[in-house]
């Protein structure tokens, strides 16, 4: 046993990366549902709208939202990476690009959320 | 696994990633346009139905994402569950065949 | 006279904290505090340090919770309600209370090959950098590495990852992969590819946030994805 590093949690960089590994997980387990789901086409339209009418609840249209924001910030989150990697490294731009992220994900949800009521 | 493969793993993750950014703000797009206080079969396969656009970009998705969300697995599964080694990448491998296969067949079911 | 309620690790791996009352003085460095546990309190504490001036590294521990150089850190900007924790640096084994086994840190270096291979000898001419060249600043901006061990104590992928190589060991690696003079190329971007190297770094920047040299170890190692990248598409990797 060592001495943990639970101290150095706080910067900005490290909850990006939280939020960018525990959105492609929970992206990453509701994908195969998703192509499940889709596929109940192949049974007809009728099979498709049964599951669809399922969806209008309440807890579901929350999910639903919150998996536009996890699909948002996994790819503006991404783009941030792909900058740090291939352009490089620009110390000021780094919180921009967090903090730019994080807005264009929640305002995807938003947009979302808006268009569902 | 050697350093080569390691490396080359990493650029197909990266370069499925620039694939998906394009696809998934199409996605995001078409979704947020789309879903206008909910969502039927009738509104959505009247889009996709017999389209050889959406056909090409939902199989484009789909091929990326099996490329991209097993490797990502695969480095979650390694460094937060401890799991490496061979049997790791195959199951790394079967995720990849599976989402590939699960994605297909729905896309068939959309665009057919 | 205002004190302090000090907790310091005792003991290897199984060890546990213990608690010293200390005095509260101006500008008083964590050094200052461990030093005056070891010499008027208990005697049998062990700490490293050297130069006790920001320059050798030698003081770094963990300071409620964060590695820091001990002499560099005053108590005034990490006491809590009169209280300090100080530990031996994370991810590295503990030879006993604040002192650990740094050996692996430095094997890493090697591994990553973080020696300079020279190309030519004493009969050469002395090889011409430019300063100004961009390879030369890529280099000066990663050199002043002292090998302290915080960023490595501060990377949660050390943690997860037992055979990652760690920001200096890869940071060093990056400043030979920009040295002109060097001759050890390819055999470099082996040693520092894969899962144990570069691109195991997810960019939390743990590292460029804690070392007191004020190095961004993140950028030399996106520097190397980069490097590694280029050597796969050209057929050298």
């Amino acid at each position: 046993m060592t001495i943990s590093a639970r101290g150095n949690r706080g910067h900005v960089a490290y909850w990006a990366f939280i939020v960018h590994r525990l959105s492609g997980l929970a992206l990453a387990l509701f994908l195969p549902l998703h192509f499940l789901v889709l596929g109940q086409a192949l049974e007809g339209e009728a099979a498709l709208d049964v599951f669809l009418r399922w969806t209008e609840t309440p807890l579901v249209q929350a999910s639903e939202i919150a998996l536009v924001f996890l699909l948002a910030a996994h790819l503006t989150g991404g783009l941030r990476l792909l900058f740090v990697e291939f352009v490089g490294w620009r110390s000021e731009a780094q919180k921009m690009l967090i903090a730019s992220a994080g807005g264009v994900a929640a305002f995807c949800a938003l947009a979302f959320a808006l268009n569902l009521m | 696994m050697s350093p080569g493969a390691e490396t080359r793993l990493w650029l197909a993750q990266r370069a499925s990633a620039v694939v998906l950014a394009l696809c998934v703000v199409v996605h995001l797009v078409t979704m947020i346009a789309a879903v206008r206080g909910g969502l039927t079969a009738a509104e959505m396969l009247g889009r996709t139905r017999g389209s050889m656009m959406w056909a090409t970009v939902y199989g484009l998705f789909v091929l990326a994402v099996s490329i991209h969300a097993p490797i990502g697995l695969r480095t979650v599964a390694s460094e937060w569950l401890g799991w490496r080694g061979r049997t790791a990448d195959a199951a790394c491998v079967i995720v990849g065949v599976a989402l590939l296969l699960l994605g297909a067949r729905a896309i068939l079911a959309v665009t057919l | 006279m205002s004190i302090l309620a000090v907790s310091v690790w005792r003991g290897g791996a199984d060890g546990r904290f213990q608690t010293f009352t200390v005095p509260r003085l101006d500008a008083q460095t964590v050094l200052d505090v461990v030093t005056h546990i070891q010499r008027r309190l208990d005697p049998t504490l062990a700490y490293r340090f050297a130069c006790r001036v920001g320059m050798c590294g030698s003081c770094a521990m963990t300071v409620n919770g964060q590695p820091r150089w001990t002499c560099r850190t005053h108590v005034a900007n990490v006491e809590e309600n009169g209280k300090l924790t100080i530990a031996p640096l994370a991810h590295l084994p503990i030879v006993r209370d604040l002192v650990t086994d740094m050996r692996a840190f430095f094997d890493k270096w090697a591994r990553a090959r973080g020696q300079f291979q020279p190309t030519k000898t004493r009969r050469d001419d002395v090889a011409r950098v430019a300063p100004s060249s961009a390879a030369r600043r890529a280099v000066d901006a990663a050199i002043e590495c002292i090998g302290c061990g915080v960023c490595y104590a501060a990377c949660d992928v050390v943690a997860w990852n037992p055979d990652y190589l760690g920001p200096a060991a890869l940071n060093r690696a990056w400043t030979l992969v920009k040295d002109v003079r060097d001759g050890a190329g390819c055999e470099r971007l082996a040693a520092v590819a894969g899962d144990a190297g570069c691109h195991a770094c997810h960019t939390h920047e743990s590292c460029s946030e804690r070392c007191p040299m004020h190095l961004a170890p993140t950028a030399s190692i996106a520097g190397l994805k980069r490097a590694t990248a280029l050597a796969v598409l050209r057929g050298d990797l």
